[in-house]
């Protein structure tokens, strides 16, 4: 993919302290790249979904709890070094510090401060609440980078207590008439906060085996999730239409289905907001749940933040960029906002929502 | 239930048994006006476009606080400008359930205002619109209702809970229905003794056979016709008026006055279902000939004698006022030959086809193209006439379509529930080293290859023009289409009809795709 350097205020300590390289954003001052999606010397990880976090460095900074989701998807003998949420620590000329992004378990902002002036790259983030992470903080900053996954008007996130009031009213419609409930989301993060929302008094929960694996990963971490079994440990008379089955997206239409006989499949993602895309995922219900902002809360963050240089990745960028440049943080308040090319994702889809790993693909 | 939650249970199914049980439980409870408007709706009637979407969106627009191009970027996204306008306008304050027929009643005030009362009214309007009601308000207020139920669905609730058959519903629904309480009534009245003299019957239609020929059993039991690319119609003689119907449930009249004309010479009352074609010199035109005689407000001398036409009947639906469609197939068709008799005029009976063996229909088929024709018809003998597609009657055995190796070079976002991707798009063929476009074309990859080309359109795009991104020309894919002409109006000097993508040709790069002057061979000798 063709990267292009976003204009940047031409003073050099700002140079210094990030910049778009081939690799990816880049810290001159302290020589780490920050989310790189080619192999360096030093990268410091958000989180540990698959667009953020790749195999190849040579040593990885992350947060503390994030570590045993990064070796089982980088592999045991990367070199990682951990640190708590608001530990400082410096490489080269930079301070850099962690700090809760509230997107899933130990995903985090990273904190850049070179003479003064300080960075924030927010990786993914969310300001809904979610009982499996660390809430998100804000962190005033001079140059914000944010996502824009959602990043427009018509994405305005339910609360999270509506939308559990919708899946628990579903599932209990499939059991009175008697069908699965097949339930639809991201592997890592989604299906962890919707567990840990799910009122397990109801029914039974079973997961997917790539489901289950990074579920046991958070609840090593001490997060309190309900009891659930895996689908393959099922007994053979198991009545499936009484349980409620978490499963990866790639697994609609595949012949793993066939055990659970009559099926309402259902999908959680933030995509679900609208028609268009709810059609195309064939889904008999769309519940709207997001770890990423919408429309609001990304301007709000932005806002909050203080920044007056914005850099957006990550889905609508030019839409938000533009947006922020025209209206400012708030009136006479002007912002100086670029979009920022890079590997994160396709242009208007995210590749965590909307695909999942291909080693989910294979599990069962 | 009110109508906004029918209209969310519907769009939100997949399966017709929910969608079919949603909709015996709305009629079964829904007051006679509301269950009116349901029908008409939910049969893709609509009310004609009262405010201008100009007006919707810029209303809409000031509304929700943000600038015009934000708005006219989002609803490139999302695709429909009634979900824009819900998911962007700010929430509202009313928990009012209002009534179907009470949301057409508000709708209606707009008709006549000036854009100043519109606006106005549109603010009232959405004052007392909760936010579960907006959207399938804001789908009636821009016209369109598509929610995926077909009208043979709407019919099956309607007969479930009237205790009437299919065919008595979908009788009654034909032509123009007027939406109103006792129109709803009249519609599942048990009493059957109605008669509307211009109302057409339902239209039998045939499926497409898949695999083996010899599937179907043994070739005797079928007559055998061609099929012709007309315009499928019904013509209704009844106490000594004409009526032309077209199977989109349109009146031709007018539109063919050499066929009306023919029709008052008919010696008795009858209902003939046939095939309208433009025909010259024992063969029949092009579609876009036909299409000349639709696109006309008046018929004049001159079009006429470019384009003459021809009624071509294969079915008796009735004679002398009785019912016919019950009878055999074979029984129908020796009616319509002592109906129509074999004296050449504007009337035809279709021609049948005579063989005793598969492989010698096949082989007649072969000759489809030569005649135009589109392939064969396969029609029980022994059935009656059936409403809708019902398997196992009626089969369309198409010649193999043409086919060509074109390079995908615009693309476009879809529409409905594709309007979040790139699915739309524009195919080329070489020319003296140029890549000329020259067919568009929607359907025919899966979801999965759908997704994986919008990727590559978004990593491969070199210019934008609106919706529309030129794109690097490198994925060549089969196209198929069903007939091919000489056209000054195209670029490309070609049109090509019903184009669509048959498969992806990974195995091909852009240098393997095919020329021009390969699709200008295709056409055949006039
Ligand atoms: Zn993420
Ligand atoms: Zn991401």
């Amino acid at each position: 993919m063709q990267v292009t350097t976003p204009e940047m205020d031409p003073t050099p300590f700002r140079r210094d302290l990030l910049r778009l390289e081939p690799a990816g954003l880049y810290c001159p001052a302290g020589d780490f790249f920050v989310d790189p999606w080619r192999p360096v010397d030093t990268a410091i990880l958000t989180h540990g979904h698959s667009d953020h976090a790749r195999f190849g460095s040579k040593r990885y900074f992350a947060e503390v709890s994030s570590e045993s989701i990064l070796r089982s998807r980088l592999g045991k003998e990367i070199d990682l070094a951990t640190k708590a949420y608001g530990e400082r620590w410096k490489l080269g000329n930079a301070w850099v510090s962690l700090h809760p992004a509230g997107h899933l378990l130990g995903s985090a902002q990273v904190r850049i401060e070179v003479s003064g002036r300080v960075a924030v790259v927010s990786g993914d983030y969310k300001r809904q609440s979610d009982p499996t992470c660390v809430p998100f903080e804000v962190v005033p900053c001079d140059l914000f980078v944010t996502e824009s996954t959602f990043g427009l008007p018509v994405f305005r996130w339910p609360s999270p207590e509506m939308v559990f009031d919708s899946i628990h009213r579903w599932w209990r419609e499939n059991q009175t008439a008697g069908r699965t409930s097949l339930l639809l989301a991201y592997a890592l993060g989604k299906s962890q906060r919707l567990l840990a929302g799910l009122d397990a008094s109801i029914g039974p929960i079973c997961l997917h085996g790539a489901v289950h694996g990074p579920t046991q990963l958070y609840r090593n971490q001490g997060i309190s999730l309900p009891k659930t079994i895996t689908v393959s440990e099922a007994s053979k008379d198991f009545d499936w239409s009484q349980a409620l089955v978490l499963a990866v997206p790639s697994s609609q239409g595949t012949p793993w289905l066939r055990r659970f006989g009559e099926v309402s499949t259902a999908m959680a993602s933030g995509w679900m907001a609208i028609r268009g895309t709810r059609r195309r995922r064939a889904v008999d219900r769309g519940f709207v749940m997001s770890d990423h902002v919408d429309w609001l809360s990304l301007l709000q963050t932005v806002r909050e933040t203080g920044a007056t240089t914005v850099w957006v990745t990550h889905g609508f960028s030019n839409v938000v960029a533009r947006y922020l440049r025209e209206h400012g943080l708030s009136p006479g308040n002007t912002v100086e906002a670029s979009p920022l090319e890079t590997q994160f994702q396709g242009d208007a889809e995210d590749v965590e929502e909307n695909s999942s790993n291909p080693e989910d693909e294979t599990r069962s | 239930m009110n109508f906004a939650e029918l209209y969310r249970r519907l769009d939100e199914s997949n399966k017709t048994g929910e969608k079919l049980s949603s909709l015996v439980d709305y009629f079964g409870q829904a007051p006679d006006d509301d269950a009116a408007w349901a029908v008409f709706f939910l049969t893709g009637r609509r009310l004609p476009q009262l405010a201008p979407s100009r007006i919707l969106r810029s209303w809409a627009t000031e509304q929700s606080k943000i600038p015009d191009w934000l708005f006219e970027e989002t609803y490139a996204w999302v695709g429909d400008l009634a979900e824009t306008m819900s998911c962007i306008l700010p929430s509202s304050t009313s928990s009012e359930e209002s009534s179907l027929s009470e949301w057409v009643e508000r709708i209606r005030q707009l008709r006549g205002l000036d854009e100043s009362d519109q606006r106005a009214s549109l603010n009232a309007l959405f004052d007392q619109t909760s936010d579960r009601d907006r959207f399938p308000m804001m789908k009636l207020l821009t016209g369109a209702m598509r929610v995926g139920v077909s009208q043979g669905l709407v019919v099956r609730a309607l007969a479930k809970i009237s205790g009437l058959s299919n065919e008595t519903i979908a009788h009654r629904l034909m032509g123009n229905w007027e939406p109103s309480a006792e129109a709803y009534a009249r519609l599942v009245d048990p009493d059957t003794a109605d008669a509307d003299l211009s109302r057409p019957y339902p239209f039998a239609l045939a499926n497409p056979v898949e695999g083996d020929i010899a599937g179907l059993g043994d070739a005797n039991a079928f007559l055998a016709e061609w099929k012709w690319d007309g315009i499928r119609s019904q013509l209704i003689r009844r106490s000594g008026t004409t009526y032309l119907w077209s199977r989109g449930e349109e009146r031709l009249d007018g539109k063919f006055p050499e066929i009306e004309a023919s029709a008052a010479g008919l010696a008795y009352d009858c209902v003939l279902d046939g095939e309208i074609l433009a025909w010259k010199e024992d063969q029949p035109l092009p579609f876009a000939e036909l299409q000349r005689r639709i696109g006309r407000k008046t018929i004049g001398k001159k079009l006429m004698q470019e384009v003459p036409v021809r009624f071509v009947a294969f079915d008796l639906l009735e004679f002398n006022d009785v019912d016919w469609r019950s009878r055999s197939q074979q029984e129908r068709r020796a009616k319509l030959e002592e109906v129509l008799g074999t004296e050449p005029g504007i009337f035809r009976v279709s021609e049948q086809i005579y063989a005793n063996s598969w492989s010698q229909l096949a082989l007649l088929r072969e000759s489809a193209r030569e005649r135009k024709a589109e392939g064969l018809m396969l029609k029980r003998i022994d059935s009656p006439y059936q409403v809708g597609r019902v398997r196992g009657h009626w089969w369309k055995w198409k010649i193999e379509p043409y086919t060509i190796d074109a390079v995908l070079i615009y693309a476009q976002r879809g529409h409905g529930r594709r309007a979040a991707l790139y699915t739309d798009f524009t195919f080329a063929l070489w020319d003296n080293g140029v890549l000329v476009p020259f067919a568009k074309a929607y359907s025919g990859l899966t979801d999965h290859e759908l997704t994986e080309v919008d990727r590559f359109v978004r990593a491969n795009t070199q210019e934008k023009f609106g919706p529309v991104r030129s794109v690097t020309p490198h994925l060549v894919m089969e196209l198929a289409f069903e007939n091919i002409q000489v056209s000054n109006r195209h670029k490309s000097g070609v049109a090509v009809r019903f184009p669509r993508i048959v498969r992806w040709r990974h195995d091909k790069t852009i240098n393997d795709a095919d020329r021009l002057e390969d699709l200008k061979r295709m056409i055949s000798p006039r």
